[in-house]
């Protein structure tokens, strides 16, 4: 019965990872955000005929927010009902029997999907790289590698809401971190100007608790080709990635006390 | 201290579990007090009506579900310890499975999370494709799969590690009576191995078949637990004889139906029926048949359950 175990942590997170990326790539929503994403990027070099000398700058920009926008609907229309599916159709109850701790299956969910983005990022950068022939693509690679930290700590929040909530909920509250995590200087703008107190307390836990996405955001500095230096870029990808895995250690925690009637 | 042979397979002592009601109004006592023990190599059923308990009795033993009191233990281990669940198989009531995976990988997914290496899970994959008899489909998507195939393929994915104890929620639904066979010889072939059985099951006659014990669960509650044959006499309690024309008259003899010139009457006993049978071979009459009527768990059960519910009240 023991014969040929292997470190059965590992094994156990490679197989629920394995089994998510399967069941992203089998699902058409995922082809369909592809899709849309593609023709976006494809066309913005016909939409950067429409401005004179800076059609490069276009289809830098057109595409890196493609890729953002994109990565992020996928991430949060597949990992909100990552928990939530295997719950609601008890394909849990059968998987948890098994020898594998609860924190597994989340961190298996958790990056099989990252796998699955982090192709699609790739593919979608191939396409804008094939478009902005001839010219510097390597400048854009760190736009694309804090758009891939972005997506992760995104997902981290949207396993965390399908841990609790259902898809669509989940849906709308990773959302909302998304567009507050991109406003985020906007309570601390706004704790200046009011008097302190109670709404005051609220703005400084709002502002420490959700994510400064625009710490990751660099595309306007790549598409005008401002330099970003590499203490920023790490400074950026320590603290999402470290932002991630606390979001992901309260999911394993949410996840770990649920009853499964 | 308990060797391994001897250490019960499933312990569970005063185990009480409690639902709290939408915002939280309101509780039901879905598991009351309860407690028993199998036995390593025996096949233990637990039998009782719908919302007796039994599937919330079976997830508190894996740790789907946590107890609000008492103790659970699978093979001496608390279930939240892993290394409990990686000897252990289950397959849960009308299981549902990953219908964008075909058997193949399904199982090959199941054989990791089990920890079995690359090559262990090549063949205990084909090998119990073959022992539930869906060898031709393991390439085959399992949305195209029927309900009674999805229960074989489930009851694959319990045995594919030759777990020492398997634990099965209601097998038999589902299944048609060829399926309903393959399943039974399964779990008696884990017997014969060694292995130990705790299945639920509302289908009584299964449970009669195969069991070693059986427990009957009402309102939550054990109702009675116990060898078959301690639970259940088997003495003859009457005879059903079936009679082609006329019947005598005799005292303690009494009409169940009549069908043209067929009579089916029920003798109290032995001498009655002696005595019945010389009288019709005199009169000229036939007798068809003569069917001993024994008690069934499922008298028994219609006795346990048939209490007020007064009688458990929570």
């Amino acid at each position: 019965m023991s014969a040929g175990r292997s470190p059965r942590t590992l094994r156990a997170i490679q197989g629920i990872a394995l089994n998510t990326f399967r069941e992203a790539i089998r699902d058409r929503i995922l082809y369909l955000l592809l899709v849309f994403a593609l023709v976006l990027i494809g066309v913005s070099r016909a939409l950067s005929q429409l401005t004179v000398g800076s059609e490069e700058k276009i289809v830098k920009d057109l595409g890196l927010s493609a890729i953002s926008i994109f990565g992020v609907l996928t991430a949060v229309f597949l990992g909100v009902s990552l928990v939530f599916k295997e719950v609601d159709k008890r394909t849990i109850f059968t998987l948890l029997a098994n020898p594998v701790r609860r924190w597994h299956f989340i961190v298996g969910k958790y990056l099989g999907l990252l796998v699955v983005l982090t192709m699609n990022v790739v593919l979608m950068t191939a396409v804008l790289a094939a478009i902005l022939v001839g010219e510097s693509v390597v400048a854009m690679l760190p736009a694309v590698a804090l758009i891939l930290v972005e997506l992760a700590l995104i997902t981290a929040w949207a396993i965390l809401f399908s841990c609790f909530t259902n898809p669509i909920l989940a849906a709308v509250g990773t959302i909302a971190v998304y567009v507050v995590g991109h406003m985020s200087w906007s309570f601390e703008l706004l704790k200046n100007r009011i008097p302190s107190g109670w709404t005051s307390v609220v703005c400084d836990v709002l502002y420490w608790v959700l994510p400064n996405l625009s710490l990751l955001d660099i595309k306007a500095e790549v598409v005008h080709g401002v330099a970003v230096p590499a203490s920023t870029m790490g400074l950026a990808v320590l603290y999402g990635l470290t932002y991630s895995c606390v979001v992901l250690i309260v999911a394993c925690a949410v996840f770990e006390r649920r009853d499964f009637n | 201290m308990d060797g391994p042979d001897t250490i019960p397979p499933v312990f569970l002592e005063g185990v009480t579990k409690t639902f709290r009601g939408h915002l939280g109004i309101g509780r039901t006592v879905a598991v009351d007090g309860l407690s028993l023990s199998t036995e390593p190599g025996e096949i233990f059923g637990l039998v009782g009506p719908n919302g007796a308990g039994k599937t919330t009795t079976l997830k508190m033993m894996l740790g789907l579900i946590r107890a609000d009191r008492g103790e659970v233990r699978l093979l001496g281990r608390p279930p939240s310890d892993p290394t409990a669940r990686e000897r252990i198989g289950f397959l849960p009531e009308n299981p549902y499975f990953y219908d964008y995976l075909t058997a193949q990988e399904f199982l090959d997914f199941y054989g990791r999370l089990k920890g079995m290496g690359a090559a262990a899970r090549r063949t205990r994959v084909g090998e119990q494709l073959e022992r539930v008899g869906l060898a031709r489909h393991g390439g085959t998507a399992l949305r195209k799969f029927s309900k009674g195939m999805i229960q074989r393929l489930g009851l694959a994915q319990a045995i594919l590690d030759d777990p020492e104890l398997l634990i099965l929620d209601e097998p038999m639904s589902g299944l048609d009576p060829v399926g309903r066979r393959e399943v039974r010889d399964i779990i008696l072939s884990f017997r014969a191995a060694g292995r130990a059985v705790f299945f639920s099951s509302h289908i009584l006659q299964d449970a009669e078949l195969i069991c070693d014990r059986v427990g009957i669960l009402r309102g939550g509650k054990l109702k009675s637990v116990g060898r078959l044959d301690s639970l259940i006499s088997r003495q003859v309690r009457w005879f059903e004889v079936a009679v082609q024309g006329a019947v005598p008259e005799m005292p303690g003899v009494e009409s169940l139906s009549s069908s043209g010139s067929e009579t089916l009457v029920r003798v109290p006993d032995v001498e009655t029926l002696t005595r019945l049978l010389a009288s019709a071979q005199q009169s000229g009459g036939k007798v068809l048949s003569v069917w001993p009527s024994r008690e069934t768990l499922e008298d028994l059960f219609m006795k346990e359950v048939a209490e007020p519910p007064g009688e458990d009240a929570r």
